[in-house]
């Protein structure tokens, strides 16, 4: 059924839910668009302070940016963590906050979870421009030449956001206390991600009677290379390590299958559930 | 012109009542089920075809599956069998303002709704002064919509679907939103459709539009199709089988009331006291009601209720209240009531005669909307809006 006509209304649909997204967000507030850059800057400031500041964390030594600055080691992944986080909660609570366009109009379900991603990248893009301005800045040595592939990395999580958002966005319409449980799971993924904290402050001991140590855990967690890699292109200035950006991209793709997939098998039924 | 517009072939659509319907993941794993649910056939195999530009209603009792078959027609619902196919562009009047965001400016919904109908950001832009100027909007367009009044609001969503210049549209009941005069622009807007070709699919009770707009109609019950055909006929069978039903259901027998008289039947009388079909505006006319009393009745009183068929009422004369009461009546005859002039607009009404004591407490009979007639528009009519005229006489005193 989906013709070029369909998938051309799709795309001005996408753009108009994102749009509304981006507009409702902020409207009738203060600060508007600012805010959001002051939870990441809020964020930074917190998770400066109690790892580089008590913790005295330093950013492994490499590439030729000779970047030395923690908050800026830090905001290299904690922004597309944020823009991941974001992205998923907002497109799994999607379906069910827009319950009476889903039951009074028709017009293809996904776009409900794609827009809100969509939204929240356009918010995304915002904040990595303004800090490539603050690294441009700061950096003695920086080369534009890796951007494109910085680009790439957020094609990679958007993709693996919007499959993690189009599974798990359907199943909190029949469990909805997923959400719930998805807002503890990411705090949990969050600090099993060297996102806030640089890998070598990470205890290499084994765990008693096992084999397993704390790195191994955040091997198996493909965050982990995300945020290695953003980190590889935005603060060391260098090339991505390829290998990683296929796994990654493996993930992402793999996830949006599935969550595809799901979502078709299980969006059928959707106006009678909400 | 014999391609059909819609096709539904074989549509079955599965409902599922729930006993018990646990809607968390914490409440499911503790109860070790998710649902207990049986199901239940909201529409039952029901295949219809409607071809191009043809306005095609689908009536029914409440809860008989025909607003639950336009949903499935709009897509919104998956059927679980079957086939529906639809050729062209199709826009949905489910409800009126249904993607409306209330912190968002009219201008930014009608954006935002309009994509959502299928309309590109070009075409919207062209549209959009219609769009305004149609839903009488003006001013308001830049203030966000949750301060707009109810009827705005509905105005707003009504004018966005319809200027989609849809090639099927699909509308259920929602011609009965917005004040009298908007309803008006609604039904000239329709037939402005119709006029131009479209195919209109219509959900109603009410059955003087289905009855106005639509050529062919589709009458469900318990979600099977009942009957398919010419409007006027189905509606004819549709409305005199609610008739039966509505008296048993009340009573348990077609009477209502102590029974020593009974009203046996209803009639219009026309200008020359011959019997009609209908009445006519402005011209005399009579309601004549037959009347037989089981035994000697003191005092009776009749009274009529004439209301629209939606239920509104519009008058109840009582014949106590004229001073027109017999110390005693006994066996058949008719009461008349006469009008020198009928002052009921044209369009469709039902009656609901009564005989009652002289205190008008205790009902001897009630025949529940015993007569649906309508009312013509006649050669002295001077006003279309609303069910009733003033008769009035005008002045006007200028320079005072």
């Amino acid at each position: 059924m989906t013709t070029l006509a369909e998938y051309r209304t799709s795309r001005e649909l996408f753009n108009n839910l994102a749009l509304r997204e981006l507009r409702s967000k902020y409207k009738r507030s203060f600060l508007g668009w600012a805010w959001s850059l002051v939870n990441p800057l809020a964020n930074t400031l917190v998770y400066t302070v109690l790892f580089g500041v008590l913790f005295h964390a330093q950013p492994p030594n490499g590439g030729p940016s000779h970047l030395k600055v923690y908050a800026l080691y830090l905001l290299c992944a904690l922004l597309p963590w944020n823009f991941f986080q974001a992205g998923v909660m907002g497109s799994v609570g999607s379906l069910v906050g827009n319950g009476n366009l889903i039951k009074k109009t028709y017009f293809p379900r996904e776009l409900l979870p794609a827009s809100t991603i969509g939204a929240a990248l356009v918010s995304h893009l915002i904040e990595m421009g303004l800090l490539l301005v603050v690294l441009l800045a700061f950096g003695d040595y920086w080369a534009l030449e890796w951007l494109p592939m910085t680009v790439v990395l957020i094609f990679i999580i958007t993709v693996f956001g919007l499959g993690v958002g189009l599974f798990f966005s359907v199943l909190n319409v029949y469990f909805r206390d997923i959400e719930h449980f998805l807002g503890i799971f990411f705090l949990l993924w969050l600090y099993a991600t060297p996102v806030v904290y640089p890998t070598n402050l990470v205890s290499r001991h084994h765990f008693p009677g096992t084999h397993i140590n704390a790195l191994r855990i955040l091997e198996i967690n493909p965050m982990t290379e995300m945020a290695s890699q953003f980190r590889a292109t935005m603060f060391y200035g260098g090339a991505p390590d390829w290998k990683a950006v296929l796994y990654l991209a493996a993930w992402a793709f793999g996830a949006l299958a599935v969550g595809l997939r799901v979502f078709n098998r299980m969006e059928g039924r959707l106006a009678e559930e909400l | 012109m014999s391609d059909p517009a819609v096709v539904a072939d074989h549509v079955s659509k599965k409902f599922r009542l729930f006993k018990e319907k646990n809607n968390s993941l914490k409440a499911t794993i503790m109860r070790g089920r998710r649902v207990v649910a049986e199901d239940f056939w909201a529409v039952k195999d029901v295949s219809f075809e409607v071809p191009k530009g043809e306005a095609f209603g689908l009536i029914g009792e409440n809860g008989s599956g025909k607003s639950t078959m336009l949903k499935c027609l709009t897509r919104i619902y998956r059927p679980e069998s079957g086939r529906i196919g639809i050729n062209g562009k199709v826009s949905a009047l489910l409800e009126l303002g249904a993607g409306f965001h209330p912190e968002l400016s009219g201008r930014e919904n009608v954006f935002l709704n309009g994509a959502i109908l299928g309309l590109s950001q070009k075409e919207l832009r062209q549209r959009f002064d219609a769009i305004v100027d149609f839903a009488g909007i003006g001013k308001f367009i830049d203030e966000p919509v949750k301060n707009y009044s109810s009827g705005m609001y509905v105005r707003l969503g009504f004018s966005v679907a319809i200027n989609v210049d849809p090639e099927v549209l699909l509308v259920d009941e929602v011609l009965a939103v917005g004040d009298e005069a908007f309803q008006r622009k609604c039904n000239e807007k329709f037939a402005d459709l119709k006029a131009d070709g479209k195919t209109i699919i219509l959900v109603s009770h009410a059955m003087s539009a289905v009855q106005n707009m639509c050529d062919r109609v589709a009458w469900f019950e318990h979600g099977e199709l009942k009957e398919v055909g010419d409007a006027r006929e189905v509606i004819e069978h549709y409305t005199g089988s609610v008739q039966v039903e509505r008296d048993v259901d009340e009573s348990g027998r077609p009477h209502w009331g102590s029974g020593e008289g009974q009203i046996t039947r209803a009639e219009l009388i026309g200008a020359e006291g011959e019997v009609v079909e209908r009445l006519v505006t402005g011209a005399p006319g009579r309601i004549r009601l037959h009347y037989e009393m089981h035994e000697p009745v003191a005092q009776p009183v009749f009274s009529m209720y004439l209301s629209t068929i939606n239920g509104q009422p519009v008058s109840g004369p009582n014949s106590r209240a004229y001073e027109c009461v017999p110390d005693k009546l006994d066996g058949r005859g008719y009461v008349d009531l006469c009008m020198d002039e009928v002052r009921l607009l044209p369009g469709t009404y039902d009656l609901t005669p009564l005989i009652t004591d002289i205190t008008m407490m205790k009902v001897l009979d009630q025949r529940q909307n015993l007569l649906r007639f309508d009312v013509e528009r006649g050669g002295l009519l001077r006003e279309d809006w609303g069910v009733t005229t003033l008769s009035p006489r005008w002045e006007i005193t200028p320079g005072s």
